[in-house]
Protein backbone atom coordinates (compact mmCIF):
# COMPACT_ATOMS: atom_id res chain seq x y z
CA UNK A 1 0.00 0.00 0.00
CA UNK A 2 0.62 3.53 -0.20
CA UNK A 3 1.62 5.47 3.20
CA UNK A 4 1.65 9.20 2.76
CA UNK A 5 2.87 9.31 -1.12
CA UNK A 6 5.63 6.52 0.23
CA UNK A 7 5.43 2.52 -1.21
CA UNK A 8 5.00 0.79 2.43
CA UNK A 9 5.62 -2.79 3.07
CA UNK A 10 2.88 -2.98 5.20
CA UNK A 11 0.95 -5.85 4.88
CA UNK A 12 -3.21 -6.50 3.23
CA UNK A 13 -5.54 -6.62 6.08
CA UNK A 14 -3.71 -4.13 8.69
CA UNK A 15 -5.78 -2.24 10.93
CA UNK A 16 -5.57 1.85 10.70
CA UNK A 17 -4.99 1.63 14.10
CA UNK A 18 -1.71 -0.35 13.76
CA UNK A 19 -0.31 1.48 11.09
CA UNK A 20 -0.96 4.55 13.33
CA UNK A 21 0.98 3.03 15.81
CA UNK A 22 3.89 2.13 13.43
CA UNK A 23 3.88 5.92 12.78
CA UNK A 24 4.55 6.45 16.94
CA UNK A 25 0.61 7.90 17.02
CA UNK A 26 -1.90 6.30 19.63
CA UNK A 27 -5.66 6.06 17.97
CA UNK A 28 -6.38 8.50 20.63
CA UNK A 29 -4.32 11.20 19.33
CA UNK A 30 -5.24 14.76 19.01
CA UNK A 31 -5.27 16.03 15.87
CA UNK A 32 -4.77 13.11 13.65
CA UNK A 33 -6.89 12.61 10.60
CA UNK A 34 -6.41 9.39 8.06
CA UNK A 35 -7.68 9.81 4.60
CA UNK A 36 -7.79 6.05 2.50
CA UNK A 37 -8.63 5.99 -1.20
CA UNK A 38 -9.30 10.31 -0.93
CA UNK A 39 -12.04 9.23 1.38
CA UNK A 40 -11.98 10.26 5.04
CA UNK A 41 -11.97 7.59 7.38
CA UNK A 42 -13.66 7.92 10.94
CA UNK A 43 -11.55 7.84 13.69
CA UNK A 44 -14.33 4.93 15.09
CA UNK A 45 -13.10 2.89 12.04
CA UNK A 46 -9.75 2.76 13.00
CA UNK A 47 -9.68 -0.15 14.79
CA UNK A 48 -11.84 -2.52 12.33
CA UNK A 49 -11.33 -1.50 9.15
CA UNK A 50 -8.38 -3.23 7.17
CA UNK A 51 -6.24 -2.24 4.60
CA UNK A 52 -6.42 -3.14 0.77
CA UNK A 53 -3.17 -4.43 -0.26
CA UNK A 54 -3.19 -1.13 -2.79
CA UNK A 55 -4.68 0.99 -0.49
CA UNK A 56 -3.44 4.61 -0.78
CA UNK A 57 -3.43 5.81 2.89
CA UNK A 58 -3.21 9.58 4.02
CA UNK A 59 -1.88 9.86 7.91
CA UNK A 60 -2.27 13.37 8.53
CA UNK A 61 -1.77 15.76 11.51
CA UNK A 62 -1.72 19.70 12.26
CA UNK A 63 1.06 21.56 11.24
CA UNK A 64 1.86 25.49 12.07
CA UNK A 65 0.31 27.54 8.95
CA UNK A 66 -1.08 30.53 8.60
CA UNK B 1 -21.65 52.99 8.41
CA UNK B 2 -20.89 53.47 12.26
CA UNK B 3 -23.00 51.73 14.71
CA UNK B 4 -24.62 54.10 17.24
CA UNK B 5 -25.18 51.60 19.57
CA UNK B 6 -20.72 50.86 19.51
CA UNK B 7 -19.24 51.66 22.29
CA UNK B 8 -18.14 55.62 21.83
CA UNK B 9 -17.56 56.57 25.25
CA UNK B 10 -14.27 57.23 26.83
CA UNK B 11 -13.49 56.86 30.60
CA UNK B 12 -10.73 59.74 30.63
CA UNK B 13 -12.35 63.21 32.12
CA UNK B 14 -10.55 66.32 32.95
CA UNK B 15 -11.71 67.52 36.08
CA UNK B 16 -13.07 71.42 36.21
CA UNK B 17 -11.16 72.48 39.22
CA UNK B 18 -7.46 71.59 38.61
CA UNK B 19 -7.52 70.72 34.86
CA UNK B 20 -5.49 67.38 35.53
CA UNK B 21 -6.82 64.65 33.80
CA UNK B 22 -8.18 61.77 36.34
CA UNK B 23 -10.05 58.77 36.15
CA UNK B 24 -8.34 57.83 33.45
CA UNK B 25 -8.66 54.27 31.59
CA UNK B 26 -6.06 52.92 29.23
CA UNK B 27 -8.29 49.66 28.79
CA UNK B 28 -10.44 49.81 25.37
CA UNK B 29 -14.24 49.62 25.48
CA UNK B 30 -15.88 46.21 25.70
CA UNK B 31 -16.22 45.42 21.98
CA UNK B 32 -16.92 41.42 21.13
CA UNK B 33 -17.15 40.18 17.37
CA UNK B 34 -19.74 37.15 16.97
CA UNK B 35 -19.02 34.82 13.93
CA UNK B 36 -21.62 31.75 13.65
CA UNK B 37 -22.83 32.32 16.82
CA UNK B 38 -19.52 31.95 18.70
CA UNK B 39 -18.21 35.05 20.50
CA UNK B 40 -14.85 36.73 20.52
CA UNK B 41 -13.71 39.72 22.63
CA UNK B 42 -10.60 39.90 20.07
CA UNK B 43 -10.78 41.38 16.74
CA UNK B 44 -7.15 39.79 15.63
CA UNK B 45 -7.04 36.12 14.13
CA UNK B 46 -3.19 35.13 14.12
CA UNK B 47 -2.10 32.00 11.81
CA UNK B 48 0.52 30.11 13.42
CA UNK B 49 2.54 29.56 10.27
CA UNK B 50 6.20 30.86 10.14
CA UNK B 51 7.28 31.13 14.25
CA UNK B 52 10.82 30.04 14.35
CA UNK B 53 9.78 28.49 17.44
CA UNK B 54 6.96 26.81 19.38
CA UNK B 55 7.88 29.43 22.23
CA UNK B 56 7.54 32.44 20.38
CA UNK B 57 4.51 31.44 18.82
CA UNK B 58 3.09 30.71 22.32
CA UNK B 59 4.47 34.73 23.71
CA UNK B 60 2.97 36.04 20.19
CA UNK B 61 -0.55 34.37 21.22
CA UNK B 62 -0.35 36.02 24.57
CA UNK B 63 1.20 39.42 23.54
CA UNK B 64 -1.68 39.48 20.77
CA UNK B 65 -4.88 38.33 22.86
CA UNK B 66 -6.12 36.45 20.14
CA UNK B 67 -9.03 33.67 20.43
CA UNK B 68 -8.75 32.12 17.31
CA UNK B 69 -5.48 30.59 15.20
CA UNK B 70 -5.33 28.93 12.15
CA UNK B 71 -3.60 25.42 11.43
CA UNK B 72 -2.95 23.59 8.40
CA UNK B 73 -2.98 19.99 8.24
CA UNK B 74 0.25 18.11 6.63
CA UNK B 75 1.84 14.56 6.32
CA UNK B 76 2.77 12.63 9.32
CA UNK B 77 6.46 12.05 9.05
CA UNK B 78 7.05 15.78 7.72
CA UNK B 79 9.41 18.43 9.87
CA UNK B 80 9.28 15.56 12.22
CA UNK B 81 6.33 14.51 14.36
CA UNK B 82 7.36 15.59 17.97
CA UNK B 83 7.27 19.44 17.09
CA UNK B 84 3.79 18.81 15.31
CA UNK B 85 2.45 16.23 18.42
CA UNK B 86 3.11 19.32 20.72
CA UNK B 87 1.68 22.22 18.76
CA UNK B 88 -1.78 20.95 19.74
CA UNK B 89 -0.55 20.99 23.84
CA UNK B 90 0.66 24.56 23.22
CA UNK B 91 -2.26 26.27 21.35
CA UNK B 92 -4.45 24.01 23.89
CA UNK B 93 -2.22 25.92 26.97
CA UNK B 94 -2.76 29.14 25.18
CA UNK B 95 -6.52 28.88 25.57
CA UNK B 96 -6.97 29.64 22.26
CA UNK B 97 -9.87 28.53 19.94
CA UNK B 98 -8.56 26.56 16.17
CA UNK B 99 -9.45 27.19 13.03
CA UNK B 100 -8.21 25.11 10.59
CA UNK B 101 -7.20 26.15 6.99
CA UNK B 102 -6.67 24.24 3.13
CA UNK B 103 -3.86 25.86 2.78
CA UNK B 104 -2.09 24.23 -0.07
CA UNK B 105 -5.43 23.12 -2.27
CA UNK B 106 -6.01 24.00 -5.40
CA UNK B 107 -8.98 22.11 -6.50
CA UNK B 108 -12.61 22.39 -4.67
CA UNK B 109 -12.72 18.83 -4.00
CA UNK B 110 -9.11 18.84 -2.29
CA UNK B 111 -10.10 21.77 -0.32
CA UNK B 112 -13.50 19.78 0.75
CA UNK B 113 -11.51 16.51 1.59
CA UNK B 114 -9.09 18.75 3.36
CA UNK B 115 -11.69 20.16 5.63
CA UNK B 116 -13.56 16.89 6.35
CA UNK B 117 -10.17 15.67 7.35
CA UNK B 118 -9.50 18.93 10.19
CA UNK B 119 -13.05 18.33 11.37
CA UNK B 120 -12.11 14.75 12.06
CA UNK B 121 -8.82 15.98 13.77
CA UNK B 122 -9.69 19.08 15.80
CA UNK B 123 -13.56 18.36 16.20
CA UNK B 124 -14.67 21.58 14.96
CA UNK B 125 -17.01 22.90 12.20
CA UNK B 126 -14.87 25.48 11.51
CA UNK B 127 -12.76 26.07 8.00
CA UNK B 128 -10.95 28.52 6.92
CA UNK B 129 -11.25 28.05 3.02
CA UNK B 130 -8.28 28.37 1.06
CA UNK B 131 -8.43 27.25 -2.83
CA UNK B 132 -4.85 28.60 -4.59
CA UNK B 133 -5.25 29.39 -8.72
CA UNK B 134 -1.51 30.89 -8.96
CA UNK B 135 1.95 29.79 -7.74
CA UNK B 136 3.14 33.47 -7.78
CA UNK B 137 0.46 35.16 -6.05
CA UNK B 138 -1.05 32.77 -4.24
CA UNK B 139 -4.84 34.16 -5.71
CA UNK B 140 -7.76 32.41 -4.58
CA UNK B 141 -9.22 30.66 -7.66
CA UNK B 142 -12.88 32.33 -7.58
CA UNK B 143 -15.25 29.63 -9.20
CA UNK B 144 -13.00 26.57 -7.04
CA UNK B 145 -13.47 28.94 -4.10
CA UNK B 146 -17.07 29.21 -4.68
CA UNK B 147 -17.52 25.54 -5.70
CA UNK B 148 -15.94 24.21 -2.44
CA UNK B 149 -17.98 26.61 -0.47
CA UNK B 150 -21.18 25.51 -1.60
CA UNK B 151 -20.65 22.36 -0.85
CA UNK B 152 -19.04 22.75 2.70
CA UNK B 153 -22.13 24.43 3.97
CA UNK B 154 -24.17 22.00 2.44
CA UNK B 155 -22.11 19.38 4.61
CA UNK B 156 -22.74 21.50 8.15
CA UNK B 157 -19.45 23.75 8.01
CA UNK B 158 -18.73 26.91 9.28
CA UNK B 159 -17.44 28.20 6.26
CA UNK B 160 -14.88 31.34 6.22
CA UNK B 161 -13.62 31.89 2.65
CA UNK B 162 -9.99 33.09 2.02
CA UNK B 163 -11.19 35.49 -1.01
CA UNK B 164 -10.39 37.85 -3.77
CA UNK B 165 -11.03 41.73 -3.00
CA UNK B 166 -13.83 41.54 -5.34
CA UNK B 167 -17.29 42.71 -3.71
CA UNK B 168 -19.29 40.40 -6.20
CA UNK B 169 -17.37 37.35 -5.23
CA UNK B 170 -18.13 38.51 -1.67
CA UNK B 171 -21.61 38.70 -2.22
CA UNK B 172 -21.62 35.51 -3.61
CA UNK B 173 -19.73 33.76 -1.04
CA UNK B 174 -22.35 35.29 1.31
CA UNK B 175 -25.51 33.58 -0.74
CA UNK B 176 -24.20 30.32 -0.68
CA UNK B 177 -24.46 30.54 3.19
CA UNK B 178 -20.58 31.56 4.50
CA UNK B 179 -20.16 32.63 7.74
CA UNK B 180 -17.84 35.62 6.89
CA UNK B 181 -15.56 36.72 3.86
CA UNK B 182 -11.91 37.45 4.40
CA UNK B 183 -11.15 38.95 1.44
CA UNK B 184 -6.83 39.32 0.76
CA UNK B 185 -5.30 43.03 1.31
CA UNK B 186 -2.63 42.11 -0.98
CA UNK B 187 -1.01 38.33 -1.69
CA UNK B 188 -0.64 36.36 0.92
CA UNK B 189 2.93 36.81 2.90
CA UNK B 190 3.61 39.82 0.46
CA UNK B 191 3.43 42.46 3.66
CA UNK B 192 2.42 45.19 1.19
CA UNK B 193 -0.69 45.98 3.44
CA UNK B 194 -4.10 46.84 1.51
CA UNK B 195 -3.76 47.92 -2.35
CA UNK B 196 -7.55 48.56 -2.97
CA UNK B 197 -9.02 49.87 0.31
CA UNK B 198 -11.96 50.83 -1.96
CA UNK B 199 -12.65 47.65 -2.71
CA UNK B 200 -12.32 46.67 0.83
CA UNK B 201 -15.17 49.21 1.96
CA UNK B 202 -17.47 48.26 -0.62
CA UNK B 203 -17.19 44.46 0.59
CA UNK B 204 -18.21 45.64 4.13
CA UNK B 205 -21.08 47.53 2.21
CA UNK B 206 -21.61 44.19 -0.15
CA UNK B 207 -22.46 42.06 2.81
CA UNK B 208 -24.10 41.26 6.29
CA UNK B 209 -21.61 38.28 7.58
CA UNK B 210 -18.56 39.77 8.85
CA UNK B 211 -14.89 41.22 7.25
CA UNK B 212 -11.66 39.50 8.38
CA UNK B 213 -9.33 41.35 6.71
CA UNK B 214 -6.71 38.43 5.79
CA UNK B 215 -3.61 38.66 3.62
CA UNK B 216 -1.21 41.08 3.13
CA UNK B 217 -1.05 42.67 6.32
CA UNK B 218 2.49 44.04 7.05
CA UNK B 219 3.25 46.16 9.50
CA UNK B 220 0.19 47.80 12.45
CA UNK B 221 -1.01 50.62 10.60
CA UNK B 222 -2.39 47.97 7.83
CA UNK B 223 -4.45 46.52 11.15
CA UNK B 224 -5.57 49.82 11.57
CA UNK B 225 -6.85 50.53 8.40
CA UNK B 226 -8.46 47.50 7.93
CA UNK B 227 -10.45 48.50 11.00
CA UNK B 228 -10.50 51.81 9.84
CA UNK B 229 -12.32 50.87 6.50
CA UNK B 230 -15.07 48.81 8.53
CA UNK B 231 -13.79 45.34 8.47
CA UNK B 232 -14.73 42.97 11.89
CA UNK B 233 -11.67 41.85 11.90
CA UNK B 234 -8.05 41.43 11.04
CA UNK B 235 -5.90 38.14 10.35
CA UNK B 236 -2.41 38.22 10.98
CA UNK B 237 0.45 35.57 9.99
CA UNK B 238 3.73 36.50 8.60
CA UNK B 239 3.55 39.86 9.69
CA UNK B 240 3.86 38.88 13.38
CA UNK B 241 5.72 35.37 13.04
CA UNK B 242 8.33 37.07 10.36
CA UNK B 243 8.78 40.21 11.99
CA UNK B 244 12.39 40.76 13.69
CA UNK B 245 10.97 40.80 17.00
CA UNK B 246 7.42 38.83 17.09
CA UNK B 247 6.06 39.05 20.39
CA UNK B 248 6.40 42.73 19.99
CA UNK B 249 4.68 43.10 16.85
CA UNK B 250 1.56 40.91 18.13
CA UNK B 251 1.62 43.83 20.62
CA UNK B 252 1.35 46.13 18.13
CA UNK B 253 -1.15 44.24 15.91
CA UNK B 254 -3.32 44.02 18.90
CA UNK B 255 -3.65 47.60 19.86
CA UNK B 256 -3.64 48.65 15.84
CA UNK B 257 -6.92 46.56 15.39
CA UNK B 258 -8.29 47.99 18.80
CA UNK B 259 -7.15 51.39 17.64
CA UNK B 260 -8.82 51.07 14.39
CA UNK B 261 -11.63 49.85 15.85
CA UNK B 262 -12.20 52.59 17.85
CA UNK B 263 -11.31 55.60 15.28
CA UNK B 264 -14.09 53.46 13.44
CA UNK B 265 -16.83 53.47 15.59
CA UNK B 266 -15.97 56.88 17.02
CA UNK B 267 -16.47 58.43 13.24
CA UNK B 268 -14.17 60.17 11.66
CA UNK B 269 -14.35 63.82 10.50
CA UNK B 270 -14.65 64.22 6.82
CA UNK B 271 -12.20 64.68 4.51
CA UNK B 272 -12.01 68.69 3.15
CA UNK B 273 -9.94 70.17 0.87
CA UNK B 274 -9.17 73.30 2.66
CA UNK B 275 -8.43 73.69 6.30
CA UNK B 276 -10.78 74.18 8.83
CA UNK B 277 -9.56 76.45 12.74
CA UNK B 278 -9.99 74.50 15.61
CA UNK B 279 -9.71 77.65 17.45
CA UNK B 280 -12.67 80.29 16.98
CA UNK B 281 -11.68 83.75 16.06
CA UNK B 282 -13.92 85.26 18.34
CA UNK B 283 -12.12 87.27 21.21
CA UNK B 284 -8.97 87.02 19.13
CA UNK B 285 -7.26 90.74 19.78
CA UNK B 286 -6.12 93.00 17.17
CA UNK B 287 -2.55 94.48 17.62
Amino acid sequence: MILNGEPSEIPAGETVTSVLARLGLESGARGVAVAVDGEVLPRACWETFALAEDARVEVLTAMQGG
Amino acid sequence: MSDPSEPSQTTSRVSELGGQPHDVSTAAPPDTLTIAGRTLRSRLLLGTGGFPSLELMAEAIAASATELVTVALRRVGVGGSQSRGSLIDVLADAGVELLPNTAGCRTARDAVLTAKLAREAFATDWIKLEVIGDEDTLLPDAPELLRAAEKLVDEGFVVLPYTTDDPVLARRLVDVGCSAVMPLGSPIGSGMGIRNPYNIALIREAVSVPVVLDAGVGTASDATLAMELGCDAVMAASAISRAEDPVRMAHAMRHAVQAGRLARTAGRIPRRHYARASTPDEGLPDF
